[in-house]
């Protein structure tokens, strides 16, 4: 339903702007809808616009857990 | 791609898969609806279901904004960019979408009218101070995770007394449409939701609990990666073996129970609870829609134009509304592939590429064996 | 040529106006002054209405091609030197050696002749570069407004050698398909420099003349079936084109297929497909598999072709759907585009 993707803060500019970045390419987006964004934070960008900020922990932890989940069904299907 | 290459490796997915094959009770059915369409396009994109076991069916349901949006929306649509003093503005989505009389914004710019692709609502408001002798009207659709733009540039409108700018507002909402599907007596029995993230990410998790309790149907807000999509199986597969009922949160990485406040009190204030919209296929859905709010009513589209909603019935051959309420899949259609195709659509769930009819038909229709 | 005229063209600050199209002095001198100083050469310098050329010794190719791009120049290219690599490789990927092009220009009034004296050096460099001469063209002016700057529509004449007889009907299953590399460079590049769309990225357009790498492919590879360049609608278009005509359907493996990690990222930022982003300087060729190793190590030892891959086999298929297998072990259908490539936000 809605096309959004995690992208990185590199620089924040004044009103509310920054410009964000993936994999070289950047574009600038506003930040007014989030709190206290950060250079570095992971934001997550929908039509222009930082609509919350990516937790790497917990993103981490979900990771950590598929990584498990798949790890024990290759140990019990040789 | 950080936090998305991670979520889309093979050998990972063949694993979990495997796991959903050891949790699935052979002698039960799971049937989960995965309420967005953003789902549907990735379990289509990348074969999701064919991983999974046989007694697990994923049912598309009608989280496609363009897709639900009625036709008599786009007529008001393309009468307005029809007028000569009004330049449109729209998301790319929006342009194919079949309206009356063969009509579209795409076909209305043919017949010469200013219709404008945008990226975001900023570019709307750029087009507005650009034009100051021209009424620019953004034609705003999408769900509670493209709303919050939507609010800032209202708020940011009024800040800069931008007299020639205004919505023409047609957000929905998540939570009632759910909510509608499992009220109706004749919908498909559904054992669980995958719910999507990305509204999560603005409104929380919180507003599934309601209704999660009253239909005694598990919910687990996903991510769109295909990752994200099998834990969601699994989380529901778990749920349902234990007979639990809960709104569980797969996307941990950026949704809580609460949602972004900052962008919920934006929304708040500058828009307000329609009593009823349509949705295409659904019907008139309760206090499933946003109007502009009385305070912002100088920028809304529909006051300013007088535009007055007309109920225009779907084509007749036309499953979409079965389709999008899970009753049927688009294979069932008469239609599908046939007259109906993505080059000359009828219905709206052949448009979007996340459409139900559109993501098999690009992706799933070889399954079938159904003839190009 | 030696005419003078009084004032020499302005190619600093001048525009093109009305009178550069309508046959008179003024057209004449940016005939003289511009064209054909740039193509110089001794057809052009005759000033004759056409081009009267030797015989090329074998069976005559010809390709004709409009461009129209917005913006005009961009990362890696301009109209001018797209002009000339789209209709040479659309005779490289006969197996033609590229000899002639003829240029027709409609320019818009306004468009600064700085801006044209750039084109028409980039179109200059680009022939030269190919080895062809731009021998005969013609130009026009529209009134402001109607026209996008400028359009440039290109005809190319080459010569096929005996015995090079390749077609988009001679794909047979069991036929490997290769690609030369990277997909969705110059589609990317020119999105990128479009108003609404302003994302900054590293990306050029690939866009490049291909008769080498083809002349290459088919001195190492005399089985080709077929080359192909993946032009509008990308690869997907292509590869569909193909199927029908050859009445096969094709599998690709999703991994093998090479594109950069920008073009990616550029193409989630706005839910385009790579697959269906168009290349300038990219080709795919189908062979006999007994023939595509050599295929390979033929496009690999070229400049152009450092990156290229064996992408997928052609397979018997009454429905001739080209199919994607995922990653995931699951597979995909691979479709026409359908309606025009734009962003979505859902």
């Amino acid at each position: 339903m809605c096309l959004a993707m995690p992208v990185r803060i590199s620089q924040l500019l004044p009103d509310d702007m920054a410009v964000v970045d993936m994999d070289g390419v950047s574009r600038e987006v506003s930040v007014a809808l989030i709190d206290t964004p950060q250079e570095g934070d992971y934001v997550i960008l929908h039509v222009g616009y930082a609509i919350g900020k990516l937790d790497a922990e917990e993103a981490a932890r979900t990771l950590a857990l598929m990584d498990q989940l798949a790890a024990s069904q290759s140990e019990a299907t040789p | 791609m950080k936090y998305v290459d991670e979520f889309r490796r093979g050998d990972i997915a063949r694993g979990m898969a495997a796991h959903i094959h050891t949790l699935v009770q052979p002698d039960r059915q799971y049937r989960l609806m995965e309420f967005c369409g953003g789902h549907t396009h990735a379990i289509a994109r990348y074969g999701l279901t064919g991983l999974l076991p046989d007694n697990i069916r994923l049912i598309h349901g009608p989280g496609c904004p363009v897709c639900v949006l009625p036709i008599g929306r786009v007529d008001s649509a393309i009468e307005l960019a029809l007028r000569p003093d009004v330049i449109l503005c729209s998301y790319g989505d929006t342009l194919r979408v079949p309206a009356s009389n063969k009509m579209s914004l795409y076909q209305a710019r043919a017949k010469g009218a200013d219709v404008r692709m945008v990226y975001s609502t900023s570019d709307a408001l750029q087009i507005a101070r650009d034009n100051p002798h021209k009424q620019v009207v953004f034609f705003a659709i999408g769900f509670e995770t493209t709303t919050p733009p939507t609010a800032l540039a209202l708020i940011q409108a009024r800040q800069e007394k931008l007299a020639n700018f205004s919505v023409f507002c047609n957000h929905v909402l998540t939570p009632p449409a759910m909510r509608h599907l499992l009220a109706a007596g004749d919908a498909v029995q559904l054992d669980g939701f995958i719910g999507p993230s990305h509204v999560s990410t603005v409104i929380g998790s919180a507003p599934y609990a309601a209704v999660a309790a009253e239909f005694a149907k598990p919910v687990v807000i996903a991510g769109f990666e295909p990752l994200d999509v099998l834990q969601s199986v699994a989380m529901l597969v778990e749920q349902i073996n234990a007979g639990r009922t809960e709104v569980e949160t797969q996307f941990t990485r950026a949704v809580t129970a609460q949602g972004n406040a900052k962008a919920r009190s934006l929304v708040a204030q500058t828009m307000t609870l329609r009593d009823s919209f349509e949705w295409r296929g659904l019907g008139q859905v309760p206090h499933s829609a946003l109007a502009i709010h009385p305070d912002f009513a100088e920028f809304d589209a529909e006051l300013r134009f007088a535009l007055a909603y007309r109920h225009v019935p779907d084509h007749k051959a036309c499953e979409c509304g079965a389709i999008l309420r899970g009753q049927k899949r688009p294979q069932d259609c008469k239609v599908f592939a046939i007259v109906c195709n993505p080059d000359n659509p009828l219905g709206s769930c052949m448009v979007s590429s996340e459409g139900a009819c559109a993501a098999h038909y690009h992706y799933g229709r070889f399954v079938e064996g159904q003839p190009a | 040529m030696s005419k003078s005229y009084s004032r020499p063209l302005d190619l600093k600050h001048g525009l093109v106006n009305l009178t550069h199209g309508s046959g008179g002095r003024a057209m004449a001198q940016l005939v003289s002054e511009l064209f054909a100083a740039e193509f110089a050469n001794d057809w052009l310098a005759q000033g004759n209405d056409q081009a009267i050329l030797p015989p090329p010794g074998g069976r005559i190719a010809i390709a004709t091609d409009s461009h129209v791009i917005s913006p005009l120049f961009f990362p890696g290219g301009d109209i001018g030197s797209l002009a000339v690599h789209g209709t040479v490789n659309d005779l490289a990927m006969g197996g033609a050696t590229p000899l002639y092009l003829s240029a027709g220009f409609i320019l818009e009034e306004g468009l600064p002749l700085a801006d044209l004296a750039r084109i028409v050096r980039s179109m200059a460099a680009a022939a030269r570069t190919a080895g062809v001469a731009i021998v005969t063209g013609d130009t026009k002016v529209v009134e402001r407004g109607k026209g996008d700057g400028v359009f440039i529509s290109t005809t190319g004449v080459g010569v096929v050698a005996d015995g090079v007889n390749l077609s988009g009907d001679q794909a047979r299953p069991g036929d490997v398909i290769l690609l030369s590399g990277t997909l969705g460079d110059h589609g990317m590049a020119v999105m990128s420099q479009r108003e609404g769309l302003g994302f900054a990225s590293p990306i050029l357009s690939d866009s490049a003349a291909l008769h080498t790498l083809a002349a290459a492919l088919l001195a190492a590879c005399p089985g080709l079936r077929l080359m192909r360049d993946p032009t509008r609608g990308g690869l997907a278009t292509t590869l569909n084109e193909i199927a029908q005509q050859s009445g096969v359907g094709m599998r690709l493996q999703e991994n093998a297929i090479p594109v950069q990690a920008s073009v990616r990222a550029a193409c989630e930022f706005l839910g385009l497909d790579p697959l269906y982003i168009a290349n300038e300087g990219k080709l795919v060729a189908i062979c006999p598999a007994e023939q595509a190793a050599a295929a390979l190590a033929a496009l690999q030892a070229h400049p152009l072709g450092q990156q290229a891959a064996i992408i997928g086999q052609v397979v018997a298929d009454a429905h001739q759907f080209v199919r994607v297998e995922t990653d995931f072990g699951g597979e995909r259908l691979l479709d026409w585009l359908s309606g025009e490539m734009l962003p979505r936000i859902c």
